[in-house]
C-alpha cells in the first residue's frame, strides 16, 4: 500500500475550509495539484464541484488567478489563455483545466479535443466522481454501467464511455489515469504533465460519498478498491508508450468495490457480469499496449 | 494613405491588421470565410505579427479570445449567422469581463429553413447582450470602424466588446475603393492594448467570472449599463480624433434630408445606398422626404434620433429581420424613442419588414415604403402591424 506523503513543506495554495462535501476527493486532488504546480498557475474551472473552489461573490478559494469557464469550453479558453500568454513573452505560467466527468466526457469533450489537437501547452485534470454531481447525481457518460443515480433511477444501462482511451487514440504528448486513492502516484503524474511541452492530460478517479452513497470517511478506502479490483486502472502513456504505473497480479473480486456503495444496490447478475467483462477487456487492452510499446 | 480595392470581408481583415491584433480565433462561415482567410495568410507570411488559433467551432472561437484577452493580447474574431447563435452562450461572457473583443458579424439569416444569404436575424439576437453594435454601409466604414472599435472598447471608461455587423455578400463581397490608411498613421491613434481590468496574472491573483449572488449581481450589470452610457461621449471625443488624422467622421447616425420632411426613412446597413439614391430623386421630384440612416444600434442613440424624427409626420422603418411575434426591433426601438421624448405629439411610425434571407432591397421597394408611408398621413390607421412590404403573395 502506498504511503501518504509526511512532507509538510510544500505550500497550499488552495484554502482552507471550503464548503465542499465532507469526504470530498476533489478538493484533495485540486490542493495536491497545485502544492505541486505552485503559484505560477492560472486555472480554469467550469461550473462544477470544482466551482466551489473558485468561489461564490467576493470570495475565493484560490491563491492563484482563476477563471470560471462555460461548461463546455474549458479546453477553448485553455487554448486561448495559452497564446495570448506566449505572444506577450509569458511562459513561466501553468495553464489547467479542472473539471468534473461531465464537463470533459460528455459537453466538453469538443473543445478538449480540439486543443489538444492544436498541440497547445496546458494540463487538463479531470477529477471522475462519475455524475453530475454538483446539479444533484444525474448520469454522465462516465458514470459506470449498473450505477443508480437520479436520472437513471433503475440502473445505468450502458457503459462509461473511457475519454482517456478516445485521448490516447488521438494522440497526446502526456496523458494519466489517477485515484484520489493513490495520491504520490498522481503527484508523480502531475509532476510530468509539469514539464510536458504541449497538452496532458490526467484523469483522477475520485469517489463521492454523496454521490455514490458511502460514508464519508470511506472515500480513499473506495478509490483504492476501485484500483485493486481493476474498475479503474492506473497508468500513464508518454507520446503513446503505455505504462501501467500500478500493477494488479490478482484482482480483487469487483464485489467488493461494488459492496462499499449504495448505488450499485441493485444490479442484477448479467450488470455484474458485464462488469467483470469490461473489466478483463480494459486491462488486457493496457497491457498489450504496454507491450507493444516496449518498456 | 493609398487607395485600394477591397470588399468588405478584405476592409475588416486589413483593419484588424491595421490594428496589429495579437491572436486570432475563428472558425469559418460562410460569407466571413475571407475574413479569416485573410487574416491566416496575412498572419502565414509574416505581415501580422500575431497568433491564428484554428478553432473547432464558433463557441470555442470566441472562448479562444476571451482567454487570450483575459491575459492581456488584442484579439479578434469574426463569426455569421448560425456561428453566432452557437457563441451565444459567450457573447455574455465576453461583455460580463469587460473586454474589449472587436468581431465583425457578416450579416446571415439565421436558420430555419437554411439561408446563406443576408439578413440581421444573427446580429439583432444579439442586441441585449453587452455589445456596442456597429452597422457597416460600405467597405471603407468596415475598416474605419474596425480601427476606431478597438480605440473605443479599449478605453478605460469603456471596456466593452463592439460587433461591427455588415451585410452578407451585399457588403462582403462587394469591392469597391477603400482608402487605407499608413500604419504608422493608425499607431498614432491607436495606441498598444495594455490590460488592466480583469487580468489573469499570476503576480495579482484573481477570480473572474466567479459565481456571483443577488446581492451583487444587480451591481455589476449595472456598471455595464453605465459604459453602454459613456459609449456616446466617448465615441464623438474619439471620433473626432478620427476625423482629425483621416478625414471621416462617424457619428451614431447621419441624417440627410431631415430638415423639413414630412416622412423620415430609416434604414441601417446597405440598404441605405439604395435609400439615399431613391430619396435624393423623390427630393428633385418636391417629394418631402428624408433618410435617417443609423450607424450604431446598440447602445441606441433613442434621445438624439427622437430630436431629429420629432420633426416628421412619419417614419418608416425598414428591418431586415422579421421580429417574429412583434414588430421589426428597429421599429421597436424607434418608437420607444419617440414615446419617450416627452411630446405631446409624436409623429406615426410605420414598421416594414423587407430583405430577409438575401432578397434585393431595391429602389422599388424603398419607393413603395416610402409611398405607403405618405399614403398613411391624412389617413392615421389603429393598427400595430409591421408590413412585409417585399412579400411575394402568390406564394403565400
Amino acid at each position: 500500500m502506498a504511503s501518504v506523503s509526511k512532507k509538510t513543506s510544500e505550500k497550499d495554495y488552495l484554502c482552507k475550509g471550503l464548503t465542499t462535501c465532507e469526504g470530498c476527493g476533489m478538493e484533495l486532488i485540486a490542493r495536491k495539484m497545485l502544492q505541486i504546480l505552485g503559484p505560477n498557475t492560472i486555472i480554469l474551472t467550469p461550473p462544477s464541484c470544482s466551482a466551489i473552489l473558485t468561489g461564490i461573490s467576493r470570495e475565493t478559494g484560490w491563491r492563484v488567478p482563476a477563471f470560471m469557464s462555460n461548461l463546455e469550453s474549458v479546453g477553448a479558453y485553455a487554448s486561448g489563455i495559452r497564446v495570448g500568454l506566449e505572444v506577450l513573452g509569458r511562459n513561466d505560467i501553468h495553464v489547467v483545466g479542472f473539471a468534473g466527468d461531465g464537463g470533459t466526457v460528455d459537453i466538453g469533450l469538443q473543445a478538449l479535443s480540439g486543443a489538444i489537437e492544436r498541440g497547445h501547452r496546458f494540463i487538463y485534470v479531470c477529477y471522475d466522481n462519475e455524475a453530475y454531481m454538483n446539479t444533484g447525481i444525474q448520469r454522465s457518460g462516465a458514470t459506470t454501467l449498473g450505477a443508480w443515480t437520479t436520472t437513471t433511477p433503475g440502473g445505468k444501462t450502458n457503459q462509461r464511455k473511457d475519454v482517456a482511451r478516445m485521448l490516447l487514440a488521438q494522440g497526446i504528448p502526456y496523458l494519466a489515469t489517477a485515484s484520489v486513492g493513490y495520491i504520490n502516484d498522481f503527484a508523480n503524474k502531475i509532476n510530468k504533465a509539469k514539464s510536458v511541452d504541449g497538452p496532458s492530460y490526467i484523469h483522477v478517479h475520485t469517489p463521492c460519498s454523496t454521490g455514490w452513497r458511502f460514508p464519508a470517511e470511506r472515500t480513499i478506502e473506495v478509490a483504492r478498491m476501485a484500483v485493486q479490483t481493476g474498475m479503474w486502472v492506473l497508468y500513464e502513456a508518454e507520446e503513446g508508450k503505455v505504462r501501467i504505473t500500478r500493477k494488479i497480479r490478482s484482482f480483487k473480486p469487483v464485489e467488493e468495490y461494488l459492496r462499499l456503495q449504495k448505488r450499485f444496490s441493485g444490479i442484477t447478475e448479467q450488470v455484474l457480469q458485464e462488469l467483470k467483462d469490461y473489466i478483463r477487456e480494459g486491462y488486457e487492452f493496457l497491457q498489450e499496449r504496454e507491450e507493444k510499446s516496449g518498456k | 494613405m493609398i487607395r485600394k480595392a477591397m470588399d468588405g470581408n478584405m476592409a475588416a481583415a486589413e483593419g484588424a491588421r491595421l490594428a496589429r491584433v495579437q491572436v486570432v480565433a475563428a472558425y469559418p462561415i460562410t460569407p466571413q470565410t475571407p475574413i479569416v482567410e485573410h487574416l491566416a495568410s496575412l498572419i502565414a507570411k509574416g505581415r501580422l505579427a500575431a497568433r491564428y488559433i484554428n478553432v473547432e467551432s464558433e463557441h470555442s472561437a470566441l472562448c479562444a479570445v476571451i482567454g487570450a484577452s483575459l491575459v492581456g493580447a488584442r484579439v479578434f474574431t469574426a463569426t455569421a449567422s448560425a456561428g453566432l447563435a452557437l457563441m451565444h452562450e459567450v457573447t455574455g461572457v465576453a461583455a460580463g469581463c469587460r473586454l474589449p473583443i472587436v468581431m465583425p458579424i457578416v450579416n446571415r439569416a439565421l436558420p430555419s429553413p437554411w439561408s446563406l444569404w443576408c439578413d440581421h436575424s444573427d446580429s439583432m439576437g444579439e442586441r441585449d447582450q453587452g455589445w456596442i453594435q456597429f452597422y457597416a454601409e460600405n467597405s471603407q466604414e468596415v475598416l474605419d470602424l474596425v480601427i476606431l472599435a478597438y480605440r473605443l472598447a479599449e478605453d478605460k471608461r469603456i471596456l466593452l466588446p463592439v460587433n461591427i455587423c455588415l451585410d452578407g455578400f451585399f457588403l462582403s463581397h462587394t469591392t469597391e475603393a477603400v482608402l487605407v490608411p499608413e500604419q504608422g498613421e493608425v499607431d498614432a491613434f491607436l495606441p498598444p492594448y495594455c490590460g488592466q481590468n480583469l487580468i489573469l496574472d499570476p503576480q495579482e491573483p484573481l477570480a473572474v467570472n466567479v459565481l456571483t449572488g443577488p446581492e451583487i449581481f444587480t451591481e455589476i450589470k449595472y456598471q455595464q449599463k453605465q459604459a453602454m452610457d459613456r459609449v456616446f461621449p466617448v465615441m464623438e471625443e474619439i471620433g473626432l480624433e478620427f476625423a482629425r488624422r483621416f478625414g471621416r467622421f462617424y457619428p451614431p447616425f447621419s441624417a440627410e434630408f431631415c430638415e423639413d420632411a414630412e416622412v423620415i426613412l430609416v434604414t441601417m446597413g446597405t440598404m441605405s445606398g439604395v435609400a439615399r439614391y431613391v430619396v435624393k430623386g423623390l427630393r428633385e421630384q418636391g417629394k418631402r422626404v428624408g433618410l435617417l440612416k443609423l450607424r450604431v444600434f446598440r447602445p441606441f442613440p433613442g434621445k438624439e434620433i427622437s430630436r431629429v424624427l420629432r420633426k416628421a409626420k412619419a417614419v418608416a422603418v425598414i428591418d431586415r429581420s422579421a421580429g417574429l411575434g412583434s414588430l421589426g426591433p428597429l421599429s421597436l426601438e424607434i418608437k420607444g424613442a419617440l414615446y419617450t421624448s416627452g411630446l405631446d405629439e409624436a409623429p406615426m411610425v410605420r414598421s416594414y419588414i423587407a430583405g430577409l434571407g438575401g432578397r434585393d432591397i431595391t429602389e422599388e421597394t424603398i419607393g413603395q415604403v416610402i409611398e405607403d408611408t405618405f399614403g398613411t398621413l391624412g389617413n392615421p390607421r389603429d393598427e400595430y402591424a409591421s408590413k412585409w412590404i417585399d412579400l411575394r403573395k402568390e406564394e403565400c
